[in-house]
């Protein structure tokens, strides 16, 4: 078990943000009727075991102009998708990159990575990009805008069930404001 | 926004320590006070050009089971099959893209044993086939907005 029960409080306190003030761990531990110490010390835990990736900032993409978001899908060979897998995610404008499987043969791209662009044409310059670097392992790809948001609710850890599902939330359904895929 | 906010959107980004002033730091490096800094934070935050700010917990470390699912069906169908999708509560995201494989959502579940029975279902209702497209690895990425 990675998380005991304490994590999973300060995870359900901190899931939707942290308080924006000047010692935003020491308001969590009072919230919680906890020792700072001991929240930052679990805090700063979770983060060493890749429970928590970093504690920053979340930018609004569309609302930073990134009206572009395309998720590049490719074709490289088996043996070498993890080698290219870590270069393409190093690019800077590429936020989530992952290997999937194929399911031949109507959908034959294993390599997942989604690019930011402020208009199409600066994402397919991106996209290019990526081709470049690839070179002869690209063997095919193709570019997926989303076109409309279908439904879009956070993973939540359920209060009463300590458990992981997807938590409704209306407000964020109802206008396009992020188009990136996760 | 000027360019104090900018930097502050960038710098952000990049992680904050866990320590008991946080901001300290990047107050320094902008060469405001920690006031302002956490004044600023709020004022994006506000305006949504920050969509949050707090710890990026990692949904495989916390238990539970996810994939992505593509499908793909005909366009005069899409508004029918929508909400048979959308009305599993263990769908968190839908999107329609550009492509033949135009429905593309990620299913959030218990265990991994739940994703195949909710895609059966979908698959008997709707009548097309759910493409069940799990992570088998995931690459670090360093992407920032820059703004």
């Amino acid at each position: 078990m990675k998380v005991d029960a304490i994590d999973r409080r300060i995870i359900e306190a901190t899931q939707g943000g942290l308080p924006v003030t000047a010692r935003p761990f020491h308001a969590v531990a009072d919230r919680l009727d906890l020792a700072a110490d001991e929240v930052m010390r679990r805090l700063r835990r979770m983060q060493e075991i890749g429970v928590i990736r970093r504690v920053g900032a979340v930018p609004n993409h569309y609302a930073l102009g990134y009206r572009a978001n395309g998720m590049s899908v490719w074709d490289v060979p088996d043996e070498r998708v993890d080698e290219l897998g870590e270069k393409v995610g190093a690019l800077d404008f590429v936020s989530h990159c992952y290997c999937r499987p194929r399911i031949l043969p109507d959908w034959p791209y294993n390599l997942f990575a989604m690019v930011h662009g402020t208009d199409r044409a600066g994402t397919e310059e991106k996209v290019r990009q990526i081709a470049a670097l690839l070179g002869g392992a690209d063997r095919g790809h193709a570019v997926l805008y989303s076109t409309r948001i279908l439904k879009k609710t956070g993973l939540r850890i359920d209060k009463s069930q300590s458990q992981v599902i997807s938590h409704k939330s209306q407000e964020q359904c109802s206008a396009l404001r992020s188009s990136s895929g996760s | 926004m000027d360019a104090l906010d900018r930097t502050l959107i960038n710098r952000l980004q990049d992680g904050l320590p866990i320590c008991e002033r946080p901001f300290a730091g990047i107050a320094g490096e902008l060469g405001l006070d920690e006031a302002a800094v956490v004044d600023r934070l709020r004022l994006l935050l506000d305006a949504g050009r920050l969509s949050r700010f707090g710890p990026l917990y990692n949904a495989d470390a916390m238990g539970g089971a996810y994939t992505l699912v593509a499908m793909s069906v005909p366009e005069d169908d899409v508004d029918r099959v929508v909400p048979i999708i959308n009305g599993h509560q263990e769908v968190a995201h839908n999107y329609q893209r550009s492509h033949a494989f135009n429905l593309w959502f990620v299913l959030a579940v218990e265990s991994e044993e739940r994703i195949d029975v909710v895609l059966r279902q979908i698959e008997a209702r709707t009548g097309y086939r759910a493409y069940n497209l799990p992570k088998l690895n995931e690459y670090f990425v360093r992407a920032r907005f820059k703004v």
